[in-house]
Order: C-alpha cells, then sequence, then structure tokens
C-alpha cells in the first residue's frame, strides 16, 4: 500500500469530519469541497480517469457552489441557536454501529476478495461505446431525470406570484 | 545539413533541449527530470508572456482611446512590467480585520494553482505537450471549474458587500458560459472521435492543396468558434462581460480587498486564463500548432502556436477597447436564450455534418440551416423591443 | 492495518468510514442543508466503493463500475439542485433552516 493512497485517505477523510463538525457553514462547505478533492485524487489512482475528471467538474464545479449559494441565499452562515441537535447521541450511536456493521463485512470476507492487479484499460473511446452501446437505457433514463430535475429546481425554487387576497 | 532538418531541428529545439539537459542524469531519474524541466518552462514562459501582454493591453487599450499608453519605463514604456513587479511587490499587504483570514489567503493560490493546470494539456508545437492525457479536454475543463470555487472564496472572504456582489456576480456568469463553452468544444470532439487534444491537432494538419483542415473553416466550426470566442471572454471575466470587475461599478468586485503580491496573483491568474483558455481555442479550432498553408511548413510548429494565441489576446483587447459593457442581466438573456439553443443547434448541424459523407451539398446545406437559424433567432430576440433611430439629448 | 492482503480492503474500509461520517452528519447536524451535505458524502462514499470493486474486480473491461459511478454521479448532482431549491423555498416559507423548529404539520 504506497504512502499516497493513506495521504489521500486522510485528506478526504479530515475533509469529510471537518465538513460535518464545524460551526461556521460556509467552513464547512469549503471542508466538503477538500473532500470532494481528495475522492477525485484517489479515483485517479484506482486508474479511473474519466470518474476521476467528471468527480471535479460535476462536484466541486457545481454542486459545491450550489451548497454555497444555498448557504448564502438562506443566510445560515453562523447559527444562532446550537450546532448539533437534542438527539446527537443516538444519531451518532447509529453511524457508529453502521461502521462496524461495514467494517467487520469487509474484514471479515478478505479471503474471498477477488484479487484483480493488472491495470484495466478505460480509455474514453471504451466509455463512449458502452454508453452508446450496453448503457443506452440508463443514459436516456438520466437525460429524462436531469431535464425533470433541472425544470423542478427552478419551480420549487421560484418566487410565487402575490395571489390577491 | 537539407532545408527540412534544418527546420525538423529548428521545430523540435525545445525537445532537443530538454533529451540534452536529461541525458546528463542517471536513467532511472530521466523521465521525472524530464517532466520537471517542461513544467519549468511552462512556469517561466507563461508568467513572461503575461508580462509582456499587460504592456500590449496598455498600450493598445490606450491608442484605441486615442491617446499614447505608458511611455516612461524604457524605450516605448516596455519596461513597464518590471515596475509594475516592483510596485506590486513592496506594498502592504492588507488583510481587512474581520476577513476570514485562510479563506482570504488560500483564494489567490488556488485560483493560479488551478490555471497553471490547465497549461498541461495544451499542445504547444510538435510533440510537445506535457502530458498526452485521454481524456485531456476534460482535465481542462475541470481545472477550468475548480476556479469558480477560488473567485467565490475570494468574494466572500473578504466581509465587503461589494465584494460579495461581485463574487456572486462572476459565478452565475461563469457557470451559465460554462456550459456553453463545454458544448462548442463537443461539436470538435464528436468530429474528431477523441478527447485528447493533441489528437485533435493531427485530426486538422492534414491540407487540401494548399489550405489546411481546420474546423474553423466548416460551418459547424465557424459557428462553434465564435460562440467559444464569446463563452471565453465571459469565462475570464473580460470586456464586454466584465462586470463583476468592473471599475465603474463595484470598486473592484471580488478583488476589492486585496492588495500588493496578492492582488498580482490575481491579475496573474486572470491573464493566464486568457492564455490557456485561448490556447484551447487555438488547438480546437485554428489547428493549433498546424501552419495555415502547406507551404509555410517550415516554420516551427511553436511559433505557429504562440503566434495564434498572440492573435487570440490581441482580439481580445480589440474588444475590450471597442465594445460596452453588458448588464448583468443582458448578459444572463444572452447566454441563456440566444447562445445556448444556437450551440444545441450546432451540435445537430455537426452531426448532420458527419452523415451526409463527403461532398458540396453538405457545405450549402450546414450553412443554410445555421445562416437561418441565427436570422430567425435575431429576428425573435428583437420582436417586442421597439428600436427606433438613436435620439440624442444634450444638456442646455 | 498497515499491510492490508489487498489494497481494496483499504478503499473499501475508508469508502466505509466515510460512509458512517456522512449518516452522523446527517442525523446530528440541525441545519437542513448539513443534512445535504451529509447525503453528498454518503453518495460519495458510495461511488468510491463502486470504483474500487471496478478496478480490482473480476471483469474490469465490462465498465459496469465507471459506469454506475458516472451514472451515480449525475444523479447526485441532480438531486442536490432540488434538495437545495427545497431548501431555500422552505426557509422563505418559514424563514428559518433549523430542523429542530420544524417538528410540526402546521403551517
Amino acid at each position: 500500500m504506497n504512502p499516497v493512497f493513506y495521504l489521500l485517505a486522510a485528506l478526504t477523510l479530515g475533509g469529510g469530519l471537518a465538513a460535518i463538525l464545524l460551526k461556521h457553514l460556509i467552513h464547512a462547505a469549503l471542508a466538503l469541497t477538500v473532500a470532494f478533492a481528495g475522492l477525485a485524487l484517489l479515483f485517479l489512482q484506482l486508474d479511473a480517469q474519466f470518474a476521476g475528471f467528471a468527480q471535479i467538474l460535476v462536484y466541486i464545479g457545481a454542486v459545491a457552489i450550489l451548497v454555497v449559494f444555498a448557504i448564502l441565499l438562506t443566510h445560515s452562515d453562523l447559527p444562532k441557536e446550537g450546532v448539533f441537535s437534542r438527539t446527537w447521541l443516538a444519531g451518532l450511536a447509529i453511524a457508529a454501529a453502521v461502521f462496524a456493521v461495514l467494517g467487520w463485512a469487509v474484514l471479515a470476507s478478505i479471503d474471498d476478495i477477488p484479487q484483480q492487479n493488472t491495470t484495466p484499460l478505460a480509455t474514453v473511446h471504451d466509455i463512449g461505446n458502452a454508453l452508446v452501446g450496453r448503457y443506452v437505457l440508463p443514459l436516456e433514463i438520466v437525460a429524462l431525470l436531469l431535464t425533470a430535475a433541472t425544470i423542478g429546481a427552478v419551480i420549487v425554487a421560484m418566487h410565487e406570484k402575490e395571489r390577491p387576497r | 545539413m537539407s532545408v527540412t532538418t534544418v527546420s525538423s531541428n529548428a521545430d523540435q529545439i525545445f525537445v532537443l533541449l530538454r533529451d540534452w539537459l536529461v541525458s546528463f542524469l542517471p536513467s532511472a531519474l530521466r523521465p521525472a527530470a524530464g517532466v520537471l524541466l517542461s513544467v519549468v518552462a511552462i512556469v517561466c514562459v507563461f508568467p513572461g508572456l503575461f508580462a509582456l501582454t499587460t504592456v500590449f493591453e496598455r498600450k493598445g487599450l490606450g491608442r484605441i482611446q486615442n491617446r499614447l499608453g505608458p511611455n516612461r519605463v524604457g524605450p516605448f514604456g516596455f519596461f513597464q512590467p518590471i515596475a509594475d513587479g516592483i510596485k506590486s511587490l513592496t506594498k502592504e499587504d492588507i488583510v481587512p480585520l474581520s476577513a476570514n483570514a485562510v479563506v482570504h489567503f488560500l483564494a489567490p493560490l488556488i485560483l493560479v494553482v488551478t490555471v497553471f493546470m490547465g497549461f498541461a494539456v495544451l499542445p504547444m508545437g510538435r510533440h510537445m505537450v506535457l502530458v498526452d492525457m485521454d481524456a485531456g479536454l476534460l482535465f481542462f475543463f475541470a481545472m477550468g471549474a475548480a476556479t469558480e470555487l477560488s473567485v467565490f472564496m475570494a468574494g466572500w472572504s473578504s466581509r465587503n458587500k461589494y465584494s460579495l456582489l461581485g463574487a456572486m456576480r462572476a459565478v452565475a456568469q461563469m457557470i451559465s458560459y460554462e456550459v456553453v463553452l463545454l458544448l462548442s468544444a463537443v461539436s470538435v470532439v464528436m468530429i474528431t472521435g477523441s478527447l485528447s487534444l493533441p489528437d485533435i491537432v493531427d485530426a486538422q494538419n492534414s491540407y487540401t492543396g494548399i489550405f489546411p483542415h481546420w474546423y474553423i473553416f466548416t460551418p459547424w466550426g465557424l459557428a462553434a468558434f465564435i460562440m467559444f470566442a464569446i463563452a471565453a471572454t465571459a469565462e475570464t471575466n473580460r470586456s464586454p462581460f466584465d462586470l463583476p470587475e468592473g471599475e465603474s461599478e463595484l470598486v473592484a468586485g471580488y478583488h476589492t480587498e486585496y492588495s500588493g503580491f496578492k492582488f498580482a496573483l490575481f491579475f496573474l491568474g486572470e491573464y493566464l486564463a486568457m492564455f490557456s483558455i485561448s490556447g484551447l481555442g487555438t488547438t480546437l479550432f485554428l489547428g493549433g500548432w498546424s501552419a495555415p498553408l502547406s507551404v509555410l511548413n517550415f516554420v516551427p510548429s511553436w511559433i505557429w502556436f504562440f503566434g495564434k494565441v498572440m492573435v487570440s489576446i490581441f482580439v481580445f483587447i480589440w474588444m475590450r477597447g471597442t465594445l460596452p459593457r453588458l448588464r448583468q442581466d443582458q448578459l444572463m438573456n444572452f447566454a441563456w436564450k440566444f447562445v445556448l439553443p444556437f450551440t444545441l443547434l450546432n451540435l445537430m448541424v455537426t452531426a448532420l455534418w458527419r452523415f451526409m459523407g463527403q461532398g458540396w451539398l453538405r457545405w450549402v446545406v450546414c450553412s443554410a440551416i445555421l445562416a437561418f437559424a441565427y436570422i430567425l433567432m435575431g429576428r425573435l430576440g428583437l420582436h417586442r423591443k421597439h428600436i427606433g433611430p438613436r435620439s440624442y439629448r444634450y444638456a442646455e | 492495518m498497515t499491510l492490508f492482503p489487498s489494497p481494496l480492503v483499504g478503499y473499501l474500509l475508508v469508502a466505509a468510514l466515510l460512509f458512517a461520517i456522512g449518516l452522523a452528519g446527517a442525523l446530528v447536524r440541525r441545519n437542513a442543508i448539513m443534512v445535504l451535505i451529509g447525503i453528498e458524502l454518503m453518495l460519495n462514499a458510495a461511488n468510491l466503493n463502486l470504483i474500487a470493486f471496478w478496478r480490482f474486480g473480476p471483469r474490469p473491461e465490462a465498465l459496469t463500475g465507471m459506469m454506475f459511478a458516472i451514472f451515480s454521479i449525475a444523479v447526485a448532482a441532480a438531486e442536490a439542485a432540488v434538495g437545495l431549491g427545497l431548501v431555500i423555498s422552505i426557509h422563505r416559507h418559514t424563514g428559518t433552516t433549523d430542523l429542530e423548529k420544524m417538528n410540526r404539520m402546521k403551517g
């Protein structure tokens, strides 16, 4: 396991932890961006170039900006009341239990894990062929979903016209 | 030595120089040292070009506005960047008390780093690309998207209403025109069949007679190039899309609270973004490093690349001096209601071009569709605006 | 745990930890936008899992893991847009984004 993996894993997990623990929401959103960047680098480490660059383009270039705009438009930079909800202990316990179950599942099946160590070749040409060949139905459905999401987001967030009372 | 070997040596002179310098090291270190040398070359050449461009811009704008530009420092003012550099480095670095220090510090750094990363995939000459990535174009756009976040960080961390407003306007503008930029580049990818920039240049490197096969000389290529140019001007916040940083509007937009070296970094980042997007435009549409006429192939390829980039920069400066600034709502209207539908139509015309096969018919049909659509959209846009002859009112 | 029998185990554990962190964020924070941030972290952890299995799995040339991850990125972006639009609309209606205050059906 090369040290780059440990560094990137520490960066990603550190960013994720900071994102959920920081009080100031914009700092949390910027820590989330660091987590996204760490994940993109992990994808590149796994020879998934297209997925890594798509992660930077979509998550850092669009989702992070969306989150920041939403924080600014709802004036919720610094929460006036507390940061954590009343039932925070239960939430933490559930998350810890989920991690315990997942970790145990991974470590218990160590012997059955497949060992593919040659680098797979995933050129953009292959991805393009797969997208219009085997995965054309998911592609069309995602296109429909994105159109519906765009129209829906605009309608939901639009200013309503004043109805005469 | 015949003429062809001299010209091919001149063409590959930087590659040969790098290989010669690297040959002094043991062969285990050679690839890493080669890459390091190329990175150092890029980091030295482009800021040097930036310094030259600042003088050209100020002199050029001055001549367009019927005045002399800077002409005190050096012959015709050409040493002005040195004076500007010394001024920026020696000014006091003021950080507002209520500003968010960490984010305020990181914003110009992230801007400059992501813009420099974009240069890694541009083919600056034959065999002169730093990294030949399979998904090079996608990497370039990913770096462009990361730039937007640094603009927002700069504006928000200053705790200044003008900065925040400027940053939000800049980000909204950049996001809208990013879609147009991507879609006009996709038409080039459709025809070439590859996302790798050296492949795109190789596809344009052939000649019929003496005329080159650049994509700008095709109807869909011309339309895509014009929209790419508009989107590139908006992405780099240049006039006429420079409302986020217009001096008469918002003090200085998102870099109001920056002084000294950090301001110089923002300035550097903006001009380098201009260079990098001009480089992408020449690679996609103007044939990259290939010569305009096949008889001129003896001139080294890197001279053609940098020449085309400098011509694009000249056009940027020309537009800044000539066109008035667009208002924010006019700018967004233009992007979403005019340029984006036209880009989508251009995509379909590109597909039609590819499937019509060779011959004169596809030229006529594609040009006719694009011209008709342009005139129709222009007429529809002017439909409810009663634009009559101009009338002036002078003070009595 | 410095030497895993396979690098895959390392990636899976990082993904599981990131998922747990995201879940904790979604359950513990009071602000609606923080819940959405937690959801994004969970989706990203799932993507990491998919790509890790694609890389070390039996048939990487079928590109299944990569395709799944790309579609997941697209769907997550759409869901973030709609979710944040909802939060903005709720803020306009009730004046707050605090989840502790929005625990009634009335209004």
